[in-house]
């Protein structure tokens, strides 16, 4: 018997122990009818090979472990980032339920959400009855100051039309008539949650900025950082940089003290996020930026439309990339850009000339949403690595575009490659066939490190078996640091595996590296 | 080992009635009939017999608007039934999102090489894009069952998971998988497990057993040599290896588990359940409807049991032997005997430290009272509980379980679940994901209670030591006496214990 109190066995070492391993072993051979050890064998070495790659590519309907989310989980997470804002999705109600613990378990905070819980009467009948029951319930029970309406597909499938229902529900008395409810249609069929993020923000500024009057203040900034699972680092440091530079800003969208509360004996249901009263102002800011362009096309076209300036980059992030924004800000605002943070960019430069030696010439793949990639590659090549395989699911043909026209500026880029809208199954082709030194993305990649070796670095959502990451800041210089720093630990520890066998290979096994 | 006590029954009726004040009045009315306080049990009786009385109103539709923690019918189906069957390749058929929220959620572990012979952590989807939803997918799903074909040739079947539109754009899945079936000469199953059918997970569930009923048993021949002592375990899903834990304790007694459902499962173990001679039910909300057919179709036995702590493991295994005969109560009271000093041990290290403490549940399947005797067997006291997606017969089958004054909730609301939490102040809440933060927010030690908390197994001998270490680890962190900033220190409420 394995067990014991003294010290309990849970299910890592406790099947490995004989008796398990025995069971299972006879499970097998009697009960399960399995293939062949060799023909197992057989097709495991064949799905490493050029060949099965082809096989792979040439899929053209089914996807295999995408890199990609659906829409409404992007308004979720979007209607997060304001002030006492209750997301309320309309349609099937299982859906809230995922999207909430999808949250929950990369930040590992509460997420709160609430479902118009429509079954199949509604399916018949539309879901007019369930936007007015909750939306009534919703305001009693949670006391927001702004419920912010997206949709599952099913609501989008029988054309509940949102407008009319809200404006149907605020006739009922769900609630007050100038209560805010702000509203996207966030199909799950069409892009991805960075869609569903952009439709979101811009309903939001559409229903607090359309018919009023803009009265431009020059030099002020809004801000919008995209969906971003390291928004509590993020947004934080973006505005201690800003605020260094004196700027005058609104981020627009701020979900940082959300997912970080603190622990006190309080549960908050609501925490910071863009005040309502800073959105209605936000319009007269001079320009609206946006951190991750991707996250927001529609949302600058209206900020546009309403005659703000707007420019837009890819996840702000090391030196060259860091340089722009800066520039960008100091160009608009008028601020410049204070020593303090000439010397935080030196800094930072000073740390991969440190490196340089351990990092010039490593081979990468990169996955995750379209602004992070180009902002990895492009990070990459500034420490002379090569973002050999560039994948993102939900990357578009302009993101093709974009990214190989990034990889073109740099020697560092000439031998890669970019994979708009293929899955991580294409990229477990990919890293057998043109092996990589090391892989970034999240924790779905964990799959692939088994299975080609290829060490893992967590860096984007959803990280659900690393904690705490995304409480620190990958924008900025400082974030390159932290960037930097947890690449060059990755590297440093696979040499030290590789170099501690004793008496056989570590000699290799330095105290200086 | 039945614990004594009663609880504060007067508290918890003030609480509903608290709650229910804050509702719009419609709502008041229509949740007032899923709260109640359970009243006088007496002596412990069978499963299934009213003692006590816990009756609330269950399986019903839940209120739009109020933040219900219920999922859907796929996650009911994908999510819990089919899904763990390891060797088949499940399609999240429909948009992406579905599949990639469910991906590897539920720890129901496999032993397998992913992606060649087994496909259990991998989320395989139609990706639905708006051209399926306007011309049908039907034709793409096709194209997919090629592909799966070609890419993993060593999958022993397929399974269509719909997701909501499949059902509202008049797609003919069915007719798919037959054409598909016929031509790969493999199983494919159809589920119509839409998510807006029906009122949670449960209906999922039903539809899912439906299509082993429909799909799998009868269509293919098998060939297999049954003995005297086959059962089948179903409702088990293997989380955290829940099922190898079982399951070693079966094989001790003398039994050959032909078939585990869905842990762990593989096709061939579907398809030979009708030649078993008992099949014994964990989860009897998930599986329970095939069971019932296999009994009236087959003549098969089925039975409960609960292997959650050492009292309900006992008393099960001896029920289960009772059903075979002298020679394997025999085997099983060899069994008991054996385990008795790891459970000896077990209590005599953990119920001093936890002796008293306070726990309120709320959960799914059969866990809101399963696992209630595995905290009482540790001197734990179980205040109140609930079923998110419970019906009348599981409500019936938790009044033997719990004590006079406990307070019983179907289909809690998030707003009521905290304020029944910070009323309460229990000292430790088992429930989900969602629930895990903002209760720990409170101060509360909290266990999730569908995944172990990344922990297990937890069920049987083995599973139980897992369990009282982490229910231990939970409530004597020292953390939980550091929430108050000394300037503002109240006296303090952890009492922490380091680890023995």
């Amino acid at each position: 018997m394995p067990q014991s109190a003294e010290k309990v066995l849970d299910h890592a070492p406790l099947f490995r122990e004989p008796e398990y391993r025995q069971m299972l072993a006879d499970k097998k051979l009697n009960f399960e009818c399995p293939h062949q050890d060799q023909v197992v064998t057989d097709q495991r070495e064949f799905t490493k090979t050029w060949e099965y790659r082809e096989k792979n590519f040439a899929r053209e309907a089914l996807v295999i472990n995408p890199a990609k989310a659906c829409q409404p989980l992007g308004a979720v997470f979007a209607a997060t980032g304001f002030e006492r804002t209750m997301p309320f999705v309309h349609g099937s109600q299982g859906c809230v339920a995922y999207y909430r613990s999808h949250l929950s378990r990369h930040f590992k905070e509460p997420a709160s959400a609430v479902s118009s819980s429509m079954t199949e009467d509604a399916a018949v009948f539309g879901g007019l009855k369930n936007m007015v029951d909750g939306l009534a319930n919703t305001y009693k029970l949670y006391d927001p100051k702004m419920i912010a309406v997206s949709t599952t597909c099913m609501a989008e499938v029988i054309g509940d039309d949102l407008h009319s229902f809200i404006e149907n529900a605020k006739e009922e008395g769900s609630v007050p008539r100038d209560f805010d409810v702000p509203f996207a249609h966030t199909p799950a069929f069409v892009g991805s949650h960075v869609d569903g993020y952009d439709g979101t923000v811009r309903g939001i500024l559409e229903h607090f900025w359309k018919g009023q009057e803009r009265t431009e203040a020059l030099g002020t900034i809004n801000i919008i950082p995209g969906f971003d699972g390291f928004c509590v680092g993020n947004n934080r440091e973006l505005k201690r940089l800003l605020d260094l530079m004196g700027v005058s800003y609104t981020f627009i969208q701020d979900a940082s003290d959300q997912f970080d509360t603190p622990s006190d004996g309080e549960y908050r249901m609501y925490d910071g996020g863009t005040k309502i009263q800073d959105v209605k102002n936000a319009l007269n800011a001079e320009a609206t930026l946006s951190l991750q362009h991707y996250n927001t096309r529609k949302t600058l076209e209206y900020c546009e439309e309403v005659g703000q300036a707007t420019a837009s980059f890819h996840y702000p992030l090391g030196v060259q990339a860091t340089d722009e924004f800066l520039l960008e800000v100091s160009a608009i605002s008028g601020k410049e850009i204070p020593e303090a943070i000439r010397l935080e960019r030196g800094r930072l430069v000073d740390a991969m000339a440190d490196s340089q030696s351990w990092l010039h010439g490593k081979k990468y793949a990169l996955y995750g949403d379209p602004d992070f990639v180009h902002a990895m590659a492009r990070f990459i090549m500034e420490t002379g690595g090569e973002p050999t395989h560039c994948l993102a699911t939900n990357g578009t043909t302009a993101w093709e575009d974009e990214m190989k026209e990034l990889l073109a500026s740099s020697p560092f880029g000439k031998e890669a490659q970019v994979w708009a809208g293929k899955d991580l199954w294409a990229m477990r082709s990919l890293l057998f066939t043109e092996p990589v030194d090391l892989l970034i993305g999240n924790s779905y990649g964990k799959y692939l490190e088994r299975d080609t070796g290829t060490p893992l670095i967590r860096l984007m959502f959803p990280i659900f078996d690393r904690h705490h990451h995304h409480r620190f800041a990958l924008m900025g210089y400082q974030g390159g640091l932290r960037v930097l720093t947890t690449i060059l630990d990755k590297i440093f520890d696979k040499l030290d595996r590789e170099t501690s066998e004793t008496g056989v290979t570590d000699y290799s096994y330095d105290l200086t590296r | 080992m039945s614990l004594e006590y009663e609880n504060d029954g007067a508290l918890h009726a003030k609480l509903i009635e608290e709650v229910l004040s804050q509702y719009p009045d419609k709502t008041a009315k229509r949740r007032k009939k899923h709260l109640n306080v359970a009243k006088s049990g007496d002596e412990p009786g069978e499963e299934g017999e009213i003692l006590s009385e816990c009756d609330v109103k269950s399986n019903i539709k839940s209120i739009p608007g109020v933040m219900t923690i219920r999922g859907c019918a796929y996650a009911g189906s994908k999510g819990v039934v089919w899904g763990p069957v390891k060797d088949m390749v499940h399609i999240s058929h429909g948009p992406v999102g579905c599949g990639q929220y469910s991906w590897s959620q539920r720890r129901n572990y496999y032993v397998g090489t992913t992606g060649i012979d087994t496909f259990g952590t991998m989320q395989f989807t139609s990706d639905f894009q708006e051209k399926d939803i306007v011309f049908g997918g039907d034709k793409k799903l096709e194209q997919i069952i090629d592909e799966i074909e070609e890419l993993f040739p060593l999958n022993k079947g397929i399974t269509v998971q719909s997701e909501c539109p499949i059902g509202l754009i008049g797609d003919d899945t069915e007719a798919v998988s037959r054409k598909k079936a016929k031509e790969i000469e493999k199983t494919i199953v159809p589920v119509r497990c839409e998510g807006f059918r029906g009122v949670s997970q449960s209906l999922g569930h039903h539809i899912a057993n439906d299509a082993i009923r429909d799909w799998v048993f009868e269509k293919r021949e098998v060939e297999f040599e049954g003995g005297p002592y086959d059962v089948n375990v179903v409702g088990d899903y293997n989380i955290g290896g829940d099922a190898w834990a079982s399951r070693i304790l079966l094989e001790e007694i003398g039994l050959r588990v032909v078939g585990n459902w869905s842990g762990d499962a593989t096709l061939a173990e579907i398809e030979r359940a009708p030649k078993a001679k008992l099949n014994l039910i964990h989860c009897y909300r998930s599986m329970n409807y095939i069971c019932r057919h296999m009994e009236e179709k087959y003549g098969i036995a089925w039975m409960e049991y609960n292997f959650f702590g050492p009292s309900q493991i006992e008393a099960s295994l001896r029920k289960i032997a009772k059903h075979f005969g002298p020679e394997i109560e025999e085997k099983t009271e060899k069994v008991i005997a054996k385990y008795r000093p790891l459970v000896d041990e077990v209590i005599a290290k953990y119920r001093p430290r936890l002796e008293g403490n306070t726990v309120m549940l709320y959960v799914g399947g059969l866990r809101p009272r399963h696992v209630i005797t595995a905290y009482e067997d540790l001197g734990m006291v179980i205040v109140g509980t609930g079923y998110e997606f419970g019906h009348n017969d599981d409500y019936q089958r938790t009044a033997h379980y719990v004590k006079n004054g406990t307070l019983i909730y179907d289909d809690v609301t998030g707003y009521e679940l905290e304020k029944f939490i910070e009323g309460v102040r229990p000292n430790l809440v088992g429930s989900g994901i969602k629930e895990k933060y903002p209760v720990q927010k409170m101060g509360i030690p909290f266990r999730q209670m569908h995944s172990w908390d990344y922990s297990g197994p937890y069920h049987g001998y083995d599973g139980f030591a897992v369990f009282a270490r982490d229910v231990d680890l939970a409530i004597n962190n020292p953390v939980w006496g550091l929430f108050e900033a000394p300037w503002k220190r109240r006296p303090s409420r952890g009492r922490a214990m380091a680890a023995e």
